[in-house]
């Protein structure tokens, strides 16, 4: 009986240490599902020879990317050991301890945040913002840019014609003014037969969509979301001038130019319509512009990029993400290693070439990347000049009373840009109430 | 031979008996019948009591609170009544009510009289009525999700096949009008998509009303020569009230709480003009994760759905006691 107990003991443990095992020798890593998605399961594979952990990955489709994840994260769920997560979720998933923190590793692994891009680094990784505390290396580079019809803007016909209307050449606009004149141009117009629009803008309400868009206007005109960073005073920074000037240029352009039914449009509709030849210019993010540049249709020479257009100053909504160990993991050690393999220069140099965004210096420096792709020198720029939505642990909160306040104004027509701002400021004055910092 | 089927009861009983074991047979017979029966509920009324009445009195406790869900290390605060205050109070919310009022309403209102319409025209049985009545059920046998989407696609203003329909019959431009997008056109455009899925549902439950009525009442009117309207009016619509008005309840319930397809459709836009209750109850839930707040909005939903459905069901009694 003693041998049989025995027997039956030694066959639990070494099937409980083969369930650690295969545990400790896979690594789930969850991100958006799009196109860098894509790259980066055929870069791990390079991880996964020289470490044998097995990667595996878990991608959401981004309009429920934040729901599925953030659900994930609440409930202390351990379907990822490695998160790709939005800049914004920073702020919660630090102060909730969802992330781990990466100082100590970073020390010890001699990983430097000053190999990477400053403002991504501030964006990706740290909380409280512009502290030393890093929860995320940064992983993907992103901002929202632009890209036109080149072979339009190129023909003669309407070269001719819009110096004649406008006075100036036919060229990618630098400033908003510019964006919605040309845009305007091109509207209603028949092109090869078809009849085409100005631009494809961000008009999704679900998500974050219709605010990621606004914000693109409202920046360059100079909206802030406080007086004195850290303060929280509002009044008079959200609902400035020239805040308001901007959220009336993205609705004059939503009015005047945007394809019909495009009233909750985000990435997909954008992309759709672009590639489809129903518009002339389009907003989106830089992670896109790999796959646009191969496109069939619309790719080529008959795409161009430009970087978001300025109006009082420069500025970029920012994309992006970093990535971060969570900290509910059972292979902790296995998700450091991947983050210890992901920092390394060589792999960053290789997740560009594959169509990610690398933030290292080492690839951003090299003499040779403004020409490794028609749209990294405006990546350079863009990174230079992004501004990010709150990152405070209310992040959901802020952006939920922002996406309905500007859906209401845009789309809905309900009100005037000034009342907007002004029921904004009361919403997230309420949520900072709550959260006692106000 | 009733005889031998009680010695095979009593047979099977007998062994049954011996099979129990000894323990378990002592404890059972210690038992009275209202016991027993207790035994056999208990296990439903516990699965009821953990999915049904507790969550229901967590989240009363919990509207109570500042809680959040996805601050799981926040100290949780009792705050009173303050998020109750807060929903009566804020205008957002109301606009939500009345986007969910003006919903109910219409549906409501299409969907029993083209639902009843439809049931007293089957009831002619006229030939080839039963492969009509099929053809009639199918929308509601679809996913509230492929409706959504399948609807979407139909009012698409540059290819979809309602605005071109109605192209056809204005001669206005298709793209000139957007089904979805406008502030004016939306909430229609999801009421005649929930008509379409469910005026066949209103339809059965009318025809059975309809098929319930003894034909003697009408062969009765006929001796005393009443005529179309008339049975119409005194027997048929009286008669199919009740049905009718059980119709309305489940409609009624149901579209109170509509959200899929309102999702799908328009996602409470353009704005927040398509906005219901329960799309609003999503967004502060587990958008803003204003767990406390959204219970109470939850309870104040709860209540008023519960409160009208029971003053309903005692008009729908009184109905049906005339």
């Amino acid at each position: 009986m003693q041998v049989i107990k025995g027997a039956m003991l030694a066959l639990v443990a070494s099937a409980a240490s083969m369930t650690t095992q295969a545990q400790s020798n896979e690594l789930t890593l969850c991100w958006a599902a799009w196109d860098p998605a894509n790259a980066l399961v055929e870069m791990s594979k390079e991880f996964e020879t020289e470490s044998g952990i097995k990667m595996n990955f878990e991608f959401t489709p981004w309009p429920n990317f934040a729901d599925r994840i953030l659900n994930e994260l609440n409930s202390g769920g351990k379907l990822c050991d490695l998160l790709i997560g939005d800049s914004q979720w920073l702020g919660g998933s630090a102060e909730n301890q969802h992330y781990v923190k990466l100082n100590e590793f970073f020390d010890a692994e001699g990983i430097s945040m000053d190999d990477f891009a400053g403002a991504a680094v501030e964006a990706y990784s740290t909380w409280p913002k512009g502290t030393p505390n890093y929860w995320a290396l940064p992983a993907m580079g992103d901002a929202n840019g632009w890209f036109y019809r080149k072979d339009w803007f190129e023909r003669a016909d309407l070269q001719a014609e819009f110096k004649e209307k406008t006075g100036r050449d036919l060229a990618a606009p630098t400033t908003w003014d510019e964006l919605i004149e040309t845009s305007t141009f091109f509207n209603n117009r028949e092109i090869d037969g078809n009849k085409v629009f100005g631009s494809a803008i961000f008009t999704e309400r679900a998500s974050e969509g219709i605010t990621m868009g606004a914000t693109s206007a409202m920046y360059p005109y100079g909206f802030k979301y406080e007086n004195t960073p850290g303060s929280y005073d509002m009044e008079g920074a959200v609902n400035s001038a020239d805040a308001i000037a901007g959220l009336e240029a993205y609705k004059e352009l939503y009015k005047c130019c945007q394809p019909p039914g495009y009233t909750d449009s985000y990435m997909g509709e954008g992309l759709d319509a672009f590639k489809s030849g129903q518009v002339a210019m389009a907003m989106n993010w830089f992670a896109f512009f790999p796959g646009l540049v191969k496109d069939e249709n619309v790719g080529g020479d008959k795409i161009g990029f430009f970087v978001n257009p300025a109006q009082n100053i420069a500025g970029s909504t920012l994309g992006g993400q970093g990535i971060s160990v969570v900290s509910y993991t059972d292979n902790m050690d296995g998700a450091l290693q991947y983050i210890k393999w992901f920092a390394k220069p060589e792999t960053q140099a290789k997740w560009w070439s594959l169509g990610g965004y690398a933030v290292h210096n080492a690839v951003l420096n090299d003499p040779s990347f403004k020409d490794s792709q028609p749209f990294a020198g405006d990546f350079l720029t863009a990174m230079n000049q992004v501004k990010d939505f709150w990152q405070e642990p209310a992040y959901a909160e802020l952006l939920a009373a922002m996406q309905k306040r500007l859906h209401d104004y845009i789309v809905a027509d309900k009100g005037t840009a000034e009342e907007a701002l002004n029921l904004l400021i009361e919403d997230w004055t309420e949520v900072f109430e709550d959260e006692g910092k106000l | 031979m009733a005889q031998a089927k009680s010695s095979i009861l009593e047979r099977s009983a007998d062994k049954a008996a011996a099979l129990t074991p000894a323990r378990m047979s002592r404890s059972i017979k210690g038992l009275s019948d209202r016991a027993v029966a207790w035994w056999f509920i208990a296990p439903t009324i516990i699965l009821l009591l953990a999915i049904n009445i507790f969550p229901l009195i967590w989240a009363v406790k919990l509207s109570f609170t500042n809680y959040k869900a996805n601050r799981l290390n926040a100290v949780v605060k009792d705050v009173g009544l303050r998020n109750y205050e807060r929903i009566l109070t804020d205008p957002d919310i109301w606009l939500a009510m009345q986007a969910t009022a003006h919903f109910v309403f219409w549906t409501i209102f299409l969907q029993t009289l083209i639902g009843f319409a439809l049931a007293y025209l089957i009831d002619r049985k006229f030939r080839g009525h039963a492969f009509w009545t099929t053809i009639i059920l199918i929308p509601m046998m679809l996913s509230p999700a492929v409706v959504g989407n399948f609807w979407r696609f139909l009012y698409q203003p540059q290819i979809g096949l309602f605005n071109y329909i109605v192209t056809f019959f204005t001669g206005a431009e298709p793209s000139s009008f957007q089904m979805l997008g406008s502030v004016d056109l939306a909430p229609w455009a999801i009421v005649i998509v929930d008509t379409w899925m469910w005026t066949p549902y209103v339809m059965l439950i009318c025809l059975a009303g309809l098929r319930s009525i003894p034909d003697y009442i009408y062969e009765a009117a006929e001796v005393d020569r009443a005529s179309n309207w008339r049975r119409f009016w005194s027997i048929t619509l009286p008669m199919a009230l009740p049905f009718i008005m059980l119709a309305v309840l489940f409609r009624g319930i149901e579209n109170f709480k509509m959200f899929d397809m309102v999702t799908l459709l328009t996602g409470g836009g353009p704005g927040s003009t398509t906005e219901v209750a329960s799309i609003t109850l999503k967004r502060e839930a587990f958008e803003k994760w204003r767990t406390g707040y959204s219970s109470a909005f939850a309870i104040i939903l709860f209540v008023a759905v519960f409160g009208l459905a029971n003053i309903y069901v005692k008009a729908l009694n009184r109905v049906k006691q005339r």
